[in-house]
């Protein structure tokens, strides 16, 4: 019997967010890849390339190619897409507040290869609104971040058609504690704000606005919850359609697609039993792919071992084959919709549309986006829902397999091969890629560089699309430090609100963290004052999530607890602590840089005779660091394991009474 | 490098006095600790910086106003433009505390990060401690540390209505920032329950309209004479985030301690503000009929303000006296 050919649907692109020590180690890693049937690029940068530092800037020091790879200037970008043309490649570039210049560097990179810059496809994430709420890579204020978005988006529009110019997230709004509802009012509500701010600019004629319009596309987060999150995706498709519709007038159906890439999520991975990971990836990526009709155009996964360490290469491997797995083997893509027509998705994609309507309302009578990132409003809606579900996971109300429930487990041959199942950053990585650098600048043309950068002062200032400056710079060997500073100087730099003043725990407090505020309070009176932290996150990691949830329940438990933020130098810190006159410095390190951190904070607490303030360090941090940083007098090490957070604050109080040579036991 | 907490007095006291941080930054512990060793070594600090009476040295600047004014991103401001004129300036930021846990989140210095390498700048954040009518008892025995160590030192607090009164009996001037679009502080202001600061700023002027309206309204609601006498309430505005106005309120600021020198208030002042803590402390230990029995209120901030002593010294002896009348009375 022959078997008619059944009509399968394309598949989405398939990525692996990577890059890593260096352009030439990450090229040969995304050849690696794409030789494994990899169909795009997804380009993860270090820290100091997000935030607009060279790899030889202070700030730089143990974050050089960490959490992704580092871009200097054109000859690294070059390195990175060697052998890669640039006109077959749709290339993903998680990029913010630099996310013009890494565009100048790929035109300029293309431009090299003999390649038509409007045949370049791909997406720059270019979404800062969500940085100051999650994540943490911003620079300039809001006002001067969304002008370089918008530059971005209508430079595209005109030079580059089939680029994304900017991925609006509600990923990371996800990771900050959002609920479905949240997630879909408030990056509807940034999109709204970036195309308002895109049509008051003046840059783009009225009659190509809807061209706008369709180039906008989303980031989206799938969570656990996946019949929830399928109805969240299928919510965002119909309020972006009546968005574009009624209030941009778009009239073209394809030009109101409600186009998303995803990368599920990451907050739900849990360092306990890892290898359950792999089950909740699967099922989070049912939840952007079952229904036709709202399911993603890419999809990345992160790989089952990330609240461990950084994935290794064959972790990244699996996380791929789970992709080719669903999209090869089963038959998904045989069939229409499977959802249209059921009432009981239907009335929760209702209720999901009506609450994120009132939210949205709420936002705009606020004064749209930018307003409510500026008051705090939006920053602390988000932590007061991070806030719920960590006290959830604590009463056990929300149930997490190996982590509050079925603890007990067999031990994991995953982990423990020789590397403790992770990958092991080259250490001599940040020392070459300096070196690296110093030689690049010392063969360049420095006059050019000078024309290049005044050029670029100049757009920034009179207001001119910053797009084809940028692009000079990048031509004339400008460094990534160079443009970043430019800008600074003109735009200024910006703190973002912590969202940390929510209102405290009520009266049902559990009965563990009333005891831990006797014992805090105890502690307070036998050394005379009240007990004082300071909590803060030293290096560029900007993920500031878990320090705030520290400082929340540190306040809950009777802390005075002294917030100082993210991208502190180690000598700040240091300061901070004496200043301060804290019992304890609590700091949190999710980029792998823990250890050079460490070990400079260590020093400047000497140098400030301030040795005797006790140090605990929380972070993704594995566990042969975590010994290194005990035996070099870090106090303890908390890990995403330490789910019970009633517990760390009673260690803190038994780690102060120690270095304060008081009895253990009260 | 020597650590502070041991060393005799009168070396820390002019180890303050020089303006070294770490010396600074024991002192504030020591004011802290209500352990009874710690109170005499801060009651003999105190003595060894204030000799006999109230300084008249540096200037207190109160900063008040509404959550999400704008305070600590102005008080950054205003720190970058004093450290451009060379002046020393020390930051106490006040935040309230839970009046569950007794805890609290204290997160100016996030808004307030300055170079780390600069000795002229001093940040302490502090908790209200859920008494004292917004600012906790050790803050006005801190001032006086600071003003040993620095040329400014700078008080901020959240202040809706009542909570600013304390700070306007505390700080030379008192600055009161307004939220553009809020009508909150211009009807304060009309009630009365605002106390009538030196110097109104509405931040955020980059709103446009609305600031520019706010500005207004708070202009007409004053009586633009200070009771105080001899000083005219300037309505200003100033946009912290764009750096305008900035040096106009420096100035003004300045401006303000010139006047109070010249007509020679700032001594007065002081010795009343002293006179307001101790009295409100005692009300605190020993309630009305405690107050009653040295005379009343009004004597005994009269007598306060005419013999001055320094501040824990005249706080202990009238203390004394009152544990001492209990134990006659029993």
């Amino acid at each position: 019997m022959t078997q008619e050919t059944v009509k399968r649907d394309r598949p989405w692109l398939m990525r692996t967010y990577s890059g890593h020590s260096s352009a030439r180690a990450s090229n040969a890693l995304y050849r690696t890849n794409l030789s494994r049937g990899q169909t795009g690029l997804s380009v993860a940068f270090d820290l100091p390339t997000q935030t607009g530092y060279d790899s030889d800037h202070p700030l730089a020091r143990g974050e050089v190619g960490k959490v992704g790879v580092p871009v200097n200037h054109i000859g690294d970008m070059e390195a990175l897409f060697d052998q890669i043309p640039l006109d077959q490649m749709n290339t993903s570039m998680t990029i913010n507040a630099t996310a013009p210049w890494l565009l100048a560097l790929y035109v300029a990179v293309a431009e090299r290869q003999g390649v038509d810059p409007t045949q370049l496809q791909g997406t720059t994430q270019n979404d800062v609104i969500k940085e100051y709420l999650s994540r943490g890579t911003y620079i300039f204020p809001p006002g001067p971040s969304v002008r370089l978005t918008t530059d971005l988006i209508a430079y595209t529009v005109e030079h580059i058609p089939r680029w994304n110019p900017t991925n609006i997230c509600s990923y990371h709004l996800q990771e900050a504690g959002a609920t479905p509802t949240q997630e879909l009012a408030y990056a509807l509500s940034t999109a709204i704000t970036i195309l308002d701010a895109v049509k008051a600019s003046g840059h783009i004629a009225p009659d190509r606005f809807h061209d706008v319009v369709g180039r906008i596309s989303f980031f989206v987060n799938a969570g656990i919850r996946f019949v929830e999150e399928t109805c969240k995706l299928r919510a965002f498709g119909r309020m972006w359609d009546t968005v574009t519709r009624e209030r941009y007038g778009v009239e073209n159906p394809k030009q109101r697609l409600f186009r998303y890439g995803v990368q599920v999520n990451s907050l739900g991975l849990t360092e306990s039993q890892p290898e359950n990971n792999v089950q909740r990836i699967v099922l989070e990526m049912l939840a952007v792919t079952l229904s036709k009709n709202a399911r993603a155009r890419a999809i990345q996964l992160p790989a089952w071992n990330e609240a461990l360490g950084l994935p290794r290469p064959w972790d990244q491997q699996w996380a791929l084959r789970m992709q080719q797995v669903l999209a090869l083997e089963t038959d998904l893509l045989e069939y229409g919709d499977l959802l249209d027509g059921s009432p009981v998705v239907e009335a929760k994609v209702e209720e999901l549309i009506a609450g994120a309507e009132q939210e949205m309302a709420r936002v705009e009578s606020h004064g749209g986006m930018v307003a409510c990132i500026d008051s705090g409003y939006v920053k602390r809606e988000l932590v007061q829902s991070h806030t719920q579900r960590m006290r959830n996971i604590e009463s056990g109300e929300l149930q997490i397999v190996g982590v509050n429930c079925y603890q007990q487990s067999a031990e994991s041959p995953l982990t423990a091969g020789g590397d403790s199942g992770i990958m092991q950053v080259d250490e001599q990585a940040e020392r070459e890629q300096i070196a690296s650098l110093q030689a690049f600048r010392a063969t360049r043309n420095q006059e050019g560089v000078d024309t290049a950068l005044q050029e670029l002062r100049k757009a920034a200032t009179e207001g001119s699309n910053i797009m084809p400056a940028s692009i000079a710079c990048a031509r004339a060997g400008v460094t990534t430090g160079e443009w970043s500073e430019v800008l600074r100087s003109v735009f200024g730099e910006y703190r973002a609100p912590t969202g940390i003043d929510i209102s405290p725990l009520g009266h049902s407090a559990s009965e563990t963290l009333t005891q831990v505020r006797d014992r805090v309070q105890r502690t307070g009176e036998e050394l005379g004052r009240p007990l004082r932290l300071l909590i803060g996150k030293p290096g560029l990691d900007g993920h500031s999530n878990g320090a705030e949830q520290i400082a929340v329940k540190g306040r809950d438990a009777g802390f005075e607890i002294v917030y100082e933020g993210i991208r502190l130098t180690p000598s700040q810190i240091a300061r901070a602590a004496q200043e301060e006159g804290v019992h304890l410095v609590g700091l949190s390190v999710l980029s792998g840089s823990h250890m050079e951190l460490v070990e400079d904070i260590l020093k400047e607490m000497q140098a400030n005779g301030i040795a005797d303030i006790p140090l605990v360090i929380g972070g993704i941090i594995p566990e042969d660091d975590a010994q290194r940083l005990r035996d070099m007098g870090v106090k303890a090490v908390f890990t995403p394991k330490d789910m019970d957070m009633n517990a760390i604050m009673d260690a803190m109080v038994t780690i102060i009474r120690d270095a304060s040579g008081l009895t253990a036991s009260t | 490098m020597q650590t502070f907490d041991t060393v005799p007095i009168s070396e820390l006291a002019i180890a303050i006095s020089a303006g070294d941080r770490a010396a600074v930054a024991a002192a504030l512990n020591l004011l802290d600790d209500k352990r009874e060793q710690a109170r005499d070594r801060a009651a003999q600090l105190l003595a060894a910086l204030q000799s006999d009476d109230a300084s008249d040295a540096g200037h207190l600047v109160g900063m008040t106003g509404p959550p999400g004014a704008g305070k600590s991103t102005l008080s950054a401001a205003l720190l970058t433009v004093w450290r451009q004129r060379q002046q020393r300036v020390g930051v106490l930021a006040v935040d309230p505390s839970s009046p569950i846990s007794g805890g609290a989140l204290l997160g100016d210095r996030v808004r307030m990060q300055t170079s780390a390498d600069d000795d002229g700048v001093f940040v302490r954040s502090l908790s209200s401690r859920g008494q004292f009518g917004g600012l906790s008892a050790e803050v006005w025995p801190m001032c006086l540390i600071m003003l040993s160590a620095f040329d400014i030192v700078l008080i901020e607090t959240v202040g809706v209505g009542q909570r600013e009164v304390d700070i306007s009996r505390m700080c030379d001037t008192t600055c009161y920032v307004a939220q553009p679009g809020s009508g909150d502080s211009v009807q304060f202001l009309k009630a009365g329950i605002l106390e009538v600061p030196h110097i109104l700023v509405v931040n955020k002027e980059d709103m446009g309209a609305v600031a520019h309206r706010t500005q207004a309204e708070l202009a007409s609601a004053l009586t633009r004479v200070h009771p105080d006498g001899h000083w005219e309430v300037p309505v200003l505005a100033t946009s912290a985030a764009n750096n305008k106005g900035i040096e106009a309120l420096a100035g003004t600021l300045a401006r303000h301690l010139q006047s109070l020198r010249e007509l020679g208030q700032l001594m007065t002042r002081r010795r009343s503000y002293q006179a307001y803590w101790i009295h409100k402390r005692l009300l605190e230990e020993f309630g009305t009929f405690g107050i009653a029995q040295l005379g009343g209120e009004n004597s005994v901030l009269t007598r306060l303000q005419s013999q001055p002593q320094n501040l824990l010294q005249q706080y202990e002896t009238l203390r004394q006296q009152l544990i001492q009348q209990r134990n006659r009375a029993d």
